[in-house]
């Protein structure tokens, strides 16, 4: 067993539609969909990175209030959440593909300081930065 | 302002993300509304309410970042920046810029590219954003301030 960071969780509008998202369109697999009530614990995983589970959290009670969840959610909303960042072997090739599942992208990949990167949000707003691994 | 639906505030950063990538074009209230599904007579308000400043400040500011980083990473000249940046006339990109900046594109430039850079090691993006200037009042506003500070602090010279 190593030692890290294994779990870093977004939070999200709808669970359902962060999985069509994160696994339908961009090829990461569900590590862990386990339910009790209304809570959710939902984690992916990157094919390629097997020790890290990315947490899809839907921001709602118990584990915050109504109203900071309400808070949250507008958060996501307008973008405002921190930056991430996916790491690519070939960011102009990643981007057609994803482009081709109907990924939102808010810039197109430009080639700067000897390396290509491109930007995009999952639905509920959360901001990646597609970057092309050196 | 809170009390925004999550849904309108997705499709308002739809905007804010559209006159991201493409600064250099003109937005008016209407393509942006479009953008977001708002009625153009409610984007202004939507808009600033969600994201602190009007619609046309943040493109300035987005333009003002663009021009700033192209200045320090280029070698284009002042007049190329101005006009990939988005403006129409020399004149009054040096003047916004000075006014917004506090020091003339020229300046900048060359301050800039004295400087070694620390942040050379974070992703490119986030350290343009990290340099967006925070425009928090209007430019005219700025510029009456300024004004004022300058008359008042000249009034204060000759009171014994």
């Amino acid at each position: 067993m190593s030692q890290g960071v294994g779990v870093v969780g977004l939070y999200v509008r709808d669970q359902d539609e962060a999985i069509e998202f994160y696994v339908g369109k961009l090829g990461f697999r569900v590590h862990t969909d386990a339910r009790n009530g209304d809570y959710r614990w939902l984690t992916v995983q990157h094919p390629e990175q097997p020790s890290f589970q990315l947490g899809l959290f839907a921001p709602q009670p118990p584990t915050v209030d109504a109203a900071t969840a309400q808070t949250l959610r507008e958060i996501v909303a307008k973008g405002a959440m921190p930056p991430l960042v996916l790491v690519v072997d070939d960011c102009r090739a990643a981007h057609e593909d994803m482009s081709a599942n109907g990924v939102e992208f808010t810039q197109e990949p430009v080639e700067r300081y000897g390396a290509v990167d491109a930007s995009f949000r999952d639905p509920s707003g959360n901001g990646w930065k597609l970057i092309q691994g050196r | 302002m809170s009390g925004q639906d999550p849904a309108l505030l997705r499709r308002l950063l739809r905007a804010k993300d559209r006159m991201e990538a493409a600064s250099h074009e003109d937005w008016p209230i209407s393509r942006l509304a479009r953008v977001s599904g708002v009625s153009e007579a409610h984007f202004a308000r939507s808009f600033r309410d969600a994201f602190g400043l009007p619609p046309h400040r943040y493109l300035l500011t987005r333009r003002i970042e663009r021009a700033a980083a192209l200045l320090r990473d280029s070698d284009l000249s002042v007049t190329e920046i101005a006009f990939q940046t988005g403006w129409n006339s020399l004149g009054t990109f040096g003047r916004t810029f000075r006014d917004v900046t506090g020091e003339s594109p020229g300046a900048l430039r060359a301050r800039q590219q004295a400087a070694s850079h620390q942040l050379d090691r974070a992703p490119h993006c986030f350290v343009s954003a990290a340099h967006r200037p925070d425009l928090n009042i209007a430019v005219s506003e700025k510029r009456r301030r300024e004004a004022d500070a300058n008359t008042s602090g000249s009034e204060e010279t000759e009171v014994p």
